[in-house]
């Protein structure tokens, strides 16, 4: 999936933000920020430190993980921002508004408006049915109900819930209620969406399942979204960037090549370290079967629908052999299609970097370019690398 | 050994309290006595306006509809019982004070619970009430219902709201209490003000524990209406003082049997309809 971190103002600007629990917790601010640990703090004043000094910025429709182990702040963190926890001190900015000076009623409107929240333990109103359920944000709002329940159908049929609307959620399967919960914070259509552990307490074939479907979901719908795990394989399929915490402190914000390559502190290399299959991995497994690609004799427009259809940016070129000849850009198929060329011929770039399929993974996170094609000696295309799915599979290995 | 400490006169400060209240609200207490007597009066002659097996097969079907066939047999063979000892009478007049109330106790115990469950205040000050109300022996609230209300039903009325009042306000306090924190937060995030969190999380929610102390009030006012026969209240109550004054051990029993008749019809509607709500 590409990037679409735009170079505007972020959509999300977190700026030193402290959480400190307890009586006079100001006092817990000041410590931390003369360079007391959190251990100390507890023993000098009983004052629990949650988050440490956090900021970071969001882009708007950029997913971005917040990864680290229970009672590293994540959760805590992730409240600040929408404020159902007060920070103790700092500034949160959503589209350049400061939400921590907000009023209370102002606080509430934006949460209608603009926050949609998934939980972990699904939180659905067990009186209610599925779709009186994802109805409850737009209720909240004071939207007719004609209205809204044609809004949380909507939501519904995006979660692949139809049919399930007068279901009860103690009838509904873990995976099942929490597309429900998805379904309820979509269905406001908010600009942000926190997820909270949102996957955690589902098992692990259906934890996979949502993933997938979560990243499916976010090419189309094009959310901001922060999404809390405590689980690196996750963090590392889903995040565009990762945001890795310990004991309330930010300690790397990166992407997750970054996190995987460059650690930059020995807590996270110890994360990493089991997870580091990509020394073992080799280009074969991790590969796609390159079943989208298109002939030097295909038109524009062909070029232009397949890579609609698969959502990439570049399509691979081969001869009737599938021997690679290059690849195609979908501006530059754009480009012809309305100049009337009749085939891709002329916009071949011959630029696609290879490997053959026993090439150790560590050594592709090197390309920059994506896909890599999967060749054999005779230049026959095997198959394709993705980012996401080079990724996805460092992620899966992992929880083998 | 006599200790130079002067009794504490709590006794008479409450006499006087009272008297000063009679003295100068009897007027107000007095018209309240009027207006509930003639609700009661307008209830039971209501009630009696029907031949008894009407009614009967009105109690029947109403137990078919909340609660299911097995009550409605027992409310039929039960009622019909009743009608046969020849205390139609005095059960409907009873069932008429239950059923008063228990509307007051409940109209005024769950705003009190609801106010009590959001509010730490009111909770630190209702909680304590509440011991005293439940723990003080409930013939002494007879005493001071005479001179403000009078001999008489209102007078058993109010003695017994004060009495049946506190399972309300308690259960209805815990169940809104026991509303899971995470449907509270889930209920923030999306801006709900407080009292859409009443009425569209707290209140559903809560529904079972509160008709649970719904239940509670009615069978606690039950036992007091019986127990405020001795100041004037008719009824089932009245049969069984009539019975001990007389010494008439076969009427009193029979008077009895009524009580329970009642008790348990009205119970296994109530408890049922809590249980209902969940499913």
């Amino acid at each position: 999936m590409d990037n679409n971190q735009s170079t505007s103002a972020p959509k999300i600007k977190v700026e030193k933000v402290y959480k400190v629990f307890g009586k006079e917790p100001q006092r817990g601010v000041k410590m931390l920020e003369e360079g007391l640990g959190k251990d100390e703090i507890m023993k000098k004043s009983r004052l629990a430190v949650g988050v440490n000094d956090a900021s970071f910025e969001v882009c708007k429709g950029e997913l971005l993980v917040i990864m680290g182990l229970s009672g590293s702040g994540k959760s805590t963190l992730l409240r600040c921002i929408n404020r159902l926890i007060e920070p103790t001190a700092g500034k949160v900015l959503i589209d350049g508004t400061d939400v921590t000076a907000l009023s209370d009623e102002e606080l509430r409107r934006m949460r209608m408006k603009k926050f949609g929240m998934v939980f972990q333990r699904f939180a659905l109103l067990p009186h209610r049915t599925v779709l009186q359920n994802t109805e409850f944000g737009l209720e909240i709002q004071g939207m007719a109900s004609a209205k809204r329940r044609e809004k949380a159908l909507q939501a519904l049929k995006l979660v692949g819930l139809e049919g399930w609307e007068d279901s009860h959620p103690e009838q509904l399967s873990g995976g099942m209620q929490q597309r429900v919960g998805l379904a309820r914070a979509l269905a406001v259509d908010p600009d942000i969406l926190f997820m909270d552990e949102a996957f955690s307490a589902l098992d692990p074939l259906i934890r996979r399942e949502m993933q997938d479907e979560l990243l499916a979901l976010q090419a189309r719908v094009q959310k901001t979204i922060l999404f809390i795990t405590h689980d690196l394989d996750e963090a590392l399929k889903l995040g565009d960037r990762i945001v890795i915490m310990k004991d309330g402190a930010i300690v790397q914000i990166g992407t997750p090549e970054d996190i995987l390559t460059m650690p930059e502190s020995r807590y996270v290399e110890r994360f990493v370290e089991d997870v580091n299959l990509a020394k073992v991995l080799t280009a074969k497994t991790v590969m796609h079967k390159a079943s989208t690609v298109v002939f030097p004799k295909d038109g524009p427009k062909t070029a232009l629908h397949k890579m609609k259809e698969t959502g990439i940016s570049n399509i691979l070129v081969v001869d009737r052999e599938q021997r690679l000849i290059g690849r195609v850009t979908a501006d530059d198929a754009l480009r012809v299609s309305k100049t009337g060329e009749k085939t891709l011929e002329n916009i071949i770039l011959k630029d696609v970097p290879t490997v053959e399929a026993d090439t150790i993974i560590n050594e592709l996170f090197a390309e920059q370019d994506f896909p890599i094609a999967v060749t054999d000696e005779q230049n026959h295309l095997k198959g394709i690398i993705i980012r996401g799915s080079l990724l996805g599979a460092l992620a899966e290995g992992g929880s083998k | 050994m006599t200790f130079a400490v002067p009794r504490i006169p709590i006794g008479r400060t409450i006499e006087q309290a009272i008297d000063f209240l009679t003295l100068n609200f009897a007027f107000i207490t007095r018209g309240i006595s009027h207006a509930v007597e003639t609700g009661i009066d307008a209830l039971v002659a209501g009630m009696m306006f029907f031949p008894p097996w009407i009614l009967i097969l009105v109690f029947a079907g109403l137990s078919w509809w909340l609660a299911g066939r097995r009550a409605a047999i027992f409310s039929l063979l039960g009622f019909a019982l009743i009608w046969n000892l020849g205390l139609w009478g005095p059960t409907i007049s009873t069932l008429a004070l239950v059923v008063i109330a228990t509307l007051i106790a409940v109209a005024a115990g769950l705003p009190i619970g609801i106010l009590a469950a959001i509010f730490p205040g009111v909770n630190r000050v209702t909680m304590p009430i509440l011991d005293f109300m439940q723990t003080m022996p409930a013939f002494v609230y007879l005493i001071p219902a005479i001179p403000f209300f009078g001999l008489g039903p209102v007078s058993a009325i109010f003695s017994t709201v004060i009495f049946a009042m506190p399972p309300a306000i308690r259960l209805t306090c815990l169940g809104i209490q026991q509303v899971p924190k995470d449907l509270m937060e889930a209920a923030d995030s999306f801006g709900a003000n407080r009292r859409q969190k009443l009425f569209k999380l707290q209140i559903p929610l809560a529904m079972p524990t509160i008709m649970a102390g719904i239940n509670q009030t009615i069978m606690l006012s039950l036992s007091m209406v019986v127990i405020a026969a001795m100041i004037g209240a008719k009824g089932l109550g009245g049969e069984v003082w009539k019975a001990i004054q007389r010494f008439e051990p076969g009427n009193g029993f029979e008077a009895g049997i009524g009580v329970v008749i009642l008790a348990m019809a009205l119970d296994r509607v109530t408890q049922k309809l809590g249980v209902r709500k969940k499913a």
